[in-house]
This record gives C-alpha cells, sequence and structure tokens, in this order.
C-alpha cells in the first residue's frame, strides 16, 4: 500500500493526465494506451519539486450537487446579465460592490468559491480579507437576489462540506 | 459534390452566419481595446477578443469539415491565457515576474 | 464540405453553433454598451461560459456523427478556457481595484 502511495502521489492528477491524453489521442491504440499509462505515471512526479498541498476531497455527492447547482446557475445568471446588457431589464438597475462574510478558511474552498463567483457573469470577486474572513464582491445587479444570503446559501455549506 | 445537398446548404449558411456574429464580436471588443479608455479595459477587451477568435476558428473548423481546427483553438486558448495573465501582472505591478 | 450528416444532425449542429455566436455577441456588446470597467468585466464571461459551451457542444456533435464515433477532445478547450478565465478576471480585477485605489479614482472599490 505504502509502495503504490510512493508510485502513485497524486492518483486523481495521474488520472487526469492519463485520460486527457487517450482523448487528445482518441481512438485508442495499444501504442497511445501506453503513453497515456506512462504520461500519468511520470509528469505527476515532476510536482513534487512543487510540493504541494495535500488535497483532500470528501462528500462526492455534495461535489456533485454542488457541480448541479453551479451549472444552473451560470446558465440562469448569463441570461440576466444578456438581458441587462441588451437593455431588456425593466427599471432602474444599480450595481455596485458587496460585502459578505465567510466562513470558509481553507485555501482550496476559498480558491472554489473565488471560481465560481467568477466565472458566473453578474459577480466578480474582489478581494478577501483572510484577517475577518471578509469578502468584497463586485455585483452587475443589486437588485437581482440578496447577494451575500444567496451566496452563504447556495455554495457555503457545500464547499465546507466538500473541503473541511 | 456531397450526396445530401440540404444538409450541405444547412451547414454552409447557417455557420457562415454564425462566423459572421462572431467576427461582428470581435469587431467590438477590438473597438473597446482600442477606445479604452483605461489599460484595464484594453486588457479585457483582449481576453474577450481571443475568446471569440477561438469561437471562430472552431466554427470555421466545422464549416470545413477539419479537425484541425482544434488544435489552432488549443494554441489560441493556451498562448491568450498567459498572455491575459501577464498584461494582468504587469498592470499590478509594472513588471512581469518579480 | 467532406462530411455528410443526415438533416437532423445538421439543424441541430447550426442551431447550437448559431446560439453559441449569438450568447458571444451579447457579450461583446456588453463590452461596448456598459459604462465602467467594474461592470463591463462581467460581459466576456458570457463569451467564455455559455457561448463556449454551445459552440463546442455543435463541434463536438458534427464531429461525432461525421466520423461515426463519440469524439470528445473538444470538452478539453471547454474545460481549459472555463479553469482560465477566471484566472484572469480574478487577476483584472485585482490589478484594476490596486490601480483605482492608489490613483483615488472616484469609482475605486472600498477597503474589504
Amino acid at each position: 500500500m505504502r509502495r503504490l502511495a510512493r508510485l502513485l502521489p497524486h492518483p486523481l492528477l495521474s488520472f487526469g493526465l492519463a485520460l486527457m491524453w487517450l482523448l487528445l489521442n482518441a481512438p485508442v491504440t495499444p501504442g497511445t494506451g501506453l503513453l497515456a499509462l506512462a504520461v500519468g505515471l511520470l509528469v505527476p512526479l515532476s510536482l513534487r519539486a512543487l510540493r504541494p498541498e495535500p488535497l483532500r476531497v470528501r462528500a462526492p455527492r455534495a461535489l456533485l450537487v454542488l457541480a448541479g447547482r453551479v451549472a444552473a446557475d451560470v446558465v440562469q445568471s448569463n441570461i440576466a446579465v444578456g438581458r441587462v446588457i441588451l437593455g431588456l431589464r425593466p427599471g432602474e438597475r444599480r450595481s455596485g460592490f458587496v460585502h459578505v462574510p465567510l466562513a470558509i478558511t481553507s485555501r482550496a474552498g476559498l480558491t472554489a468559491l473565488a471560481i465560481i463567483l467568477t466565472s458566473a457573469p453578474g459577480t466578480l470577486w474582489v478581494q478577501h480579507d483572510p484577517r475577518t474572513g471578509r469578502l468584497l464582491l463586485h455585483v452587475l445587479d443589486l437588485d437581482e437576489a440578496d447577494w451575500p444570503a444567496r451566496i452563504k446559501a447556495r455554495y457555503e455549506g457545500l464547499l465546507l462540506e466538500i473541503f473541511p | 459534390m456531397s450526396p445530401l445537398p440540404l444538409t450541405s446548404l444547412i451547414l454552409s449558411w447557417g455557420l457562415a452566419l454564425a462566423a459572421v456574429l462572431l467576427v461582428l464580436a470581435m469587431t467590438l471588443c477590438a473597438w473597446r481595446m482600442l477606445r479604452g479608455p483605461r489599460a484595464q479595459d484594453r486588457v479585457l477587451a483582449l481576453d474577450a477578443l481571443y475568446v471569440n477568435g477561438l469561437l471562430l476558428i472552431l466554427v470555421l473548423g466545422m464549416r470545413q469539415g477539419s479537425g484541425l481546427a482544434f488544435e489552432a483553438a488549443l494554441i489560441i486558448g493556451l498562448v491568450g491565457f498567459t498572455a491575459t495573465v501577464a498584461l494582468a501582472k504587469f498592470l499590478m505591478q509594472g513588471e512581469v515576474i518579480r | 464540405m467532406s462530411a455528410d450528416l443526415p438533416v437532423w444532425a445538421a439543424c441541430l449542429v447550426v442551431g447550437l453553433a448559431l446560439a453559441g455566436a449569438a450568447v458571444s455577441f451579447v457579450g461583446a456588446l456588453g463590452l461596448v454598451r456598459l459604462s465602467h470597467f467594474y461592470e463591463r468585466v462581467h460581459a466576456p464571461s458570457l463569451c467564455a461560459t455559455l457561448g463556449l459551451f454551445l459552440v463546442v457542444a455543435a463541434s463536438s456533435l458534427f464531429f461525432s456523427v461525421a466520423e461515426g464515433r463519440v469524439v470528445l477532445r473538444d470538452g478539453l478547450i471547454a474545460l481549459f478556457v472555463i479553469v482560465t478565465t477566471p484566472v484572469t478576471l480574478l487577476l483584472l480585477g485585482r490589478a484594476a481595484a490596486y490601480r483605482d485605489r492608489a490613483e483615488g479614482h472616484p469609482g475605486a472599490p472600498p477597503e474589504p
């Protein structure tokens, strides 16, 4: 078991790299399969020099729920921002900065939240203060939702579960 | 001649229309890039410009039925990302590598 | 035109590609229409999320039907751009906030 751990220090990364190699070289032949195996085994070794923090993902079910929720929210905010751009949104629109107090402290959890909020149109992660745990967010449409409550309700609990 | 003229007609006209939309999008990005007014606006517009260029190459690749477009799009994605990150770091610190 | 697709596949491919290009165009339009940097920063996300996803779906479908096997490699482009776009926007947002504060610009973000 320990031998296996030494051979495969980052099993997820190895799997992802091998899968990527196979996708790039589809249809799979024995030769490309062998090369994919070699890539999966050898490339993660080069990561040793960087000494990455060991990342443990728990609660795979929460991960799936989160992925579904993010996909739905991205589509929904695409539509909302598209309406704003095309001038289809009725009434006055205010954009501005919002403070969100966060309970997440792990680096992986904060990174995941930053990626989620920034890739969804309509919200932009500007700055996070690790001492107070406050996040500064720019929002295109302040009246669309109660943003701090929405972020805490939709993402924070799941992220705390996944990255404790 | 393709055995199904209707399909090739749909594909060539529909994808040409998509390509025209993407070229217009690139023009808008280029306008914002040249107009500014601030440096961060220009970098933002450059970022959007290369993403639209990547999409345009994918659409043209479909129109010509050529798988080579994939490699070109992947390279544009890689180079564009690196360029934008370098420019953003430059805006922050006045130098790329500290 | 090398591929001969059935009509339904051609219609679906064209529909997806046109929808993606339209979303992307709206995103680029936002770059022009919105009034200042922190508003404009939301617009290119449209190109890089839904626009990209729809065009990549069209491309995957096209090559899967044309070659008679499942072609997923275009998904790699989607994955790559979806992972990298937030990084560039985060860096740009931080750089803009830093510059605005340093210059005492009126639209500068408040301290966190």
